[in-house]
């Protein structure tokens, strides 16, 4: 009897490419890439050919054309003789503006429905239990159309605010003007401003950079810097003495005083809107639209970040609450110091993941006509220059870019506070 | 040293507690009035409560049905209340809600020009029968899927279902889904008896092959002659009739129905240790996901027609059913690579050791597990999507909120809108609360098992 040291040599056959375990993962990744190929490879000529037929070629230059249509609501300055290229950047900066009013809104209302669908008032409880229903199971195109209707139809005209005794009256302290046409606020202007910078030119990036906002941003960065400063030697203190000193008052200081002189030494003053013939003039004019939008998105939203937050506080098991309060905390710093930090793992993945559809949502603008990016690139801009192909991809690509962007802020916040385990 | 202690012998009788600590009275001062802070809550809760109920029941319930127009209405408003302010029109419900529920479907198919309630003469079906009857039948598809307590050999007419809802809405030869429903016969038959012969995956390709030899080259010349043969059709209707909520359900029910599929293989490629089919799988999910859907539907009404083979056109509804399927697909596929990240990788190793293949390992132990734990996920997902179906009315499909914009630019209803509003939500409303409620329950008996 004979022993094999060795398996026999085995020469390759064609079967072992299905049969064979080694190579069979091969040949389906081979076999997948090819059908994808030629999957793609079919469709883009089937679009060539459909749009040579049309005389469409693919190109951009479309970009560098007039424009030739008003964008209603925008904050850098634009008219319609910029280029599509600006129009299509004044709407993804609206996107951005509805998209941030949104998940501000979101987040505050959220919180605060979360929390008090979990109070112990019954009634309470409740009422926030109906809202978190009935925003959630209704499509958010309802509310976005609702809003609008009821911004337009039960807002008085502007006109009613004229006269001696007029029907309407603007709202607190005579600051704020709702009409059907949009709402007015007192804007801050400045009297001695230090003026602007003009950046990029004239391409159609340009804007204009205030430079008191920057001279803000930097005071308020450097006061909340120093205020950090306090904090840590404050912790310092605590962990050597076991005192801990009153630190609030301080930083409250440190961080308000400075820009209330910046401000002062500005001339801060409020500009109202006031009833210039037909209309109101002065002051912010925010568009039906935008409002419609933005509390529509906000209000919808909040409902699953109730539903996010209340299940976040759940998820933190009752022992942790009462270990801390047995170490002797008490009930503020046992939310603040044992409860949100835990809590907040579990929320804030999902509640980015909620401000992403907030910002894809917000696409339904076209529906009230507020020029988003969607309104822009993927409306007027589209129809008039005929230009689908190239519109709707970029369009698709601007979206993914704004996801892409905020999931990898959720990646990074997810690894921070990753628990680490053994 | 004596040291007198009392201890009492008998036990004392039980005492009812203070009235003011039990029944009804005590549950309000526990959980409405324990402390200032909740009284005030409860306040002004119940300031909100009456605030917003003493505007929305006069409006609900004080309203007119009976008015051609909203003048008419508001006439009739004027002459009973003296104000037209705070009170509903449910008028333009009464006289429109056919159209808010199916669009400008045909009540009797076989006579396109009749109208509703006047059923041409020797017409026994009732109006809007197959409609009707596709709905009912999808509640009996379902059945055996959502409840275990209907009989397994249900689960035929499940599969049946998808070649018969098609052939109800649309109309035309029975040959047609039939022939389709042949494709997919072709496909499992070689795929179970090719197994034996030929190994799971090549059978699987020949399968595929086979199929699709079947749909594009031969199909065609067999239903034609089928049709010669012996002509079984019912009267077609074109898909621009189709609308109302009835076009939400439809469109809703499509993708929902083939997106759970296409996701578990979605799933299931984005896991895989193959790096091709993982990227393709990464790529398609992540890029679905990053945009929204009303690009999508773009891409569906503006550009679809180019991506395909000059010359052919099929119609808005069949394109926006792709692009919602693909996008309700990509999160559903999400949903399920969650649940199967979730279960413990023990199950996967013991599927390994008792040499099960992939796909037995999949279908018997994995899947099972794997769906189970993503239920919840994956009915929010259907929810969405079917919220999402509203979307189409800005690409001019005629959904209920197209169809409300079309009702106001009519004369009669020129500048209503809080009903039309009220009614569609409630519709919706309903139908969501109702999924949502199935899922906590579905949720509650699964949980049973362990």
């Amino acid at each position: 009897m004979t022993t094999h040291s060795d398996p026999p040599q085995e020469s390759f056959r064609l079967s072992m490419l299905l049969y064979d375990t080694r190579y069979r993962s091969m040949t389906i990744q081979v076999v997948a890439l090819i059908g994808f190929m030629l999957a793609a490879a079919w469709l883009i000529n089937n679009t060539m050919q459909n749009l040579a037929a049309l005389g469409k070629p693919v190109e951009f230059g479309f970009f560098t054309e007039p424009s030739s249509y008003d964008i209603n609501q925008h904050i850098l300055e634009y008219d319609s003789r910029d280029t599509h290229l600006r129009a299509s950047f004044i709407g993804l900066l609206n996107t951005i503006i509805v998209a941030v009013l949104g998940c501000v809104t979101a987040t505050i209302v959220g919180v605060l429905v979360g929390v008090l669908r979990l109070s112990k008032n019954w009634l309470v409880a409740k009422i926030m239990a109906v809202y978190v229903e009935m925003f959630r199971n209704v499509p958010v195109l309802l509310w976005i159309v609702l809003a609008m209707a009821i911004l337009i139809e039960s807002l008085p005209r502007p006109s009613a605010f004229r006269g001696d005794d007029p029907d309407a009256t603007m709202k607190i302290f005579d600051s704020v003007a709702l009409t059907n046409r949009g709402v007015y606020v007192p804007e801050p202007l400045l009297s001695n401003s230090l003026g602007n910078i003009h950046l990029f030119g004239q391409s159609s990036l340009r804007m204009d950079v205030s430079l008191d906002l920057l001279a803000l941003v930097v005071v308020l960065g450097l006061s909340i810097f120093a205020a950090r400063k306090v904090t840590a030697r404050a912790e310092r203190i605590q962990n050597a003495t076991g005192e801990r000193p009153t630190t609030w008052y301080i930083n409250l200081g440190i961080i308000l005083i400075p820009s209330a002189i910046l401000l002062t030494a500005l001339g801060l003053h409020l500009g109202y809107p006031e009833l210039k013939g037909f209309n109101f003039g002065g002051g912010i004019h925010m568009r039906n639209s935008l409002i419609a939008l933005w509390m529509a998105l906000g209000l919808y939203t909040a409902a699953f970040v109730a539903e996010i937050v209340r299940a976040g506080i759940l998820a933190v098991s009752h022992g942790q609450t009462e270990a801390a309060a047995a170490l002797g905390l008490r009930p503020n710093r046992v939310m603040q110091l044992v409860v949100l930090p835990q809590a907040l793992r579990v929320i804030v993945p999902p509640l980015i993941s909620q401000y992403l559809n907030l910002t894809k949502n917000s696409s339904l603008a076209i529906a009230v006509g507020y020029m988003d990016i969607t309104g822009t690139l993927g409306g007027i801009t589209m129809n008039q220059t005929g230009r689908e192909l190239e519109c709707v991809l970029l369009l698709m690509l601007v979206y993914l870019t704004l996801s892409l962007i905020i999931s990898s802020v959720m990646n990074w916040y997810n690894n921070r506070v990753k628990l680490v385990e053994r | 040293m004596t040291q007198k202690a009392f201890v009492r012998t008998e036990m004392l009788p039980e005492q009812d507690p203070p009235p003011t600590e039990a029944g009804i009275v005590g549950w309000i001062r526990e959980n409405l009035f324990s402390g200032w802070l909740n009284t005030l809550l409860t306040l002004l809760a119940i300031g909100v409560i009456y605030y917003v109920l003493s505007g929305l029941l006069p409006w609900i319930f004080q309203s007119v049905w009976n008015a051609g127009s909203l003048d008419e209405c508001r006439e009739i408003m004027k002459a009973t209340w003296g104000e037209t302010h705070g009170h509903a029109c449910w008028a333009v419900i009464k006289d429109r809600w056919l159209q808010l529920l199916y669009g400008f479907y045909p009540p009797y198919p076989v006579y396109p020009d009749a109208n509703f309630g006047e059923a041409p003469v020797g017409h026994w079906l009732p109006a809007y029968f197959r409609p009707n009857l596709a709905l009912v039948l999808l509640f009996a598809a379902l059945a055996p899927v959502l409840f275990d307590r209907v009989p397994r050999k249900m689960l035929v007419f499940t599969a049946i279902y998808p070649f018969v809802m098609p052939w109800l809405m649309w109309g035309g030869s029975v040959w047609t889904p039939v022939g389709i429903a042949a494709g997919f016969a072709i496909l499992f038959a070689v795929i179970r008896y090719g197994q034996v012969a030929m190994g799971f995956l090549l059978a699987v390709i020949v399968g595929v092959l086979a199929a699709l030899l079947w749909w594009g080259l031969i199909m065609g010349y067999v239903t034609a002659g089928l049709d010669q043969i012996v002509p079984i059709a019912i009267p077609s209707v074109e898909s621009r009739e189709f609308g109302g909520f009835m076009l939400a359900i439809l469109i809703g029910v499509v993708a929902i129905g083939l997106s759970l599929p296409i996701g578990i293989v979605l799933a299931l490629g984005r896991r895989s240790d193959l790096l091709i089919i993982k990227s393709l799988s990464v790529g398609f999910i992540e890029l679905i996901r990053g945009v929204p859907l009303i690009t999508l539907l773009f891409v569906a009404s503006v550009l679809l027609n180019y991506f395909m083979p000059p010359g052919t056109d099929f119609d808005i509804i069949m394109r926006v059913m792709i692009m919602v399927t693909v996008f309700a697909s990509a999160y559903t596929a999400e949903v399920i690579r969650g649940g199967l990240a979730a279960l413990p990788k023990g199950q996967y190793e013991g599927a390994d050791s008792l040499g099960l293949d992939y796909w037995q390992a999949q279908r018997l132990i994995i899947m099972p597990q794997a769906l189970k734990i993503s239920i919840p996920g994956i009915v929010s997902t259907f929810i969405g999507v079917f919220k999402d179906t509203t979307l189409v009315s800005i690409i001019g499909l005629l959904d209920p909120i197209g169809l409300s914009q079309g009702i106001r630019a009519n004369q009669e209803w020129n500048g209503i809108y809080w009903e039309l509003f009220a009614f569609i939500a409630l519709l919706f409303f309903v139908t969501c609360f109702g999924m949502s409620r199935y899922s906590m329950w579905l949720e509650r008996k699964l949980q049973k098992g362990h």
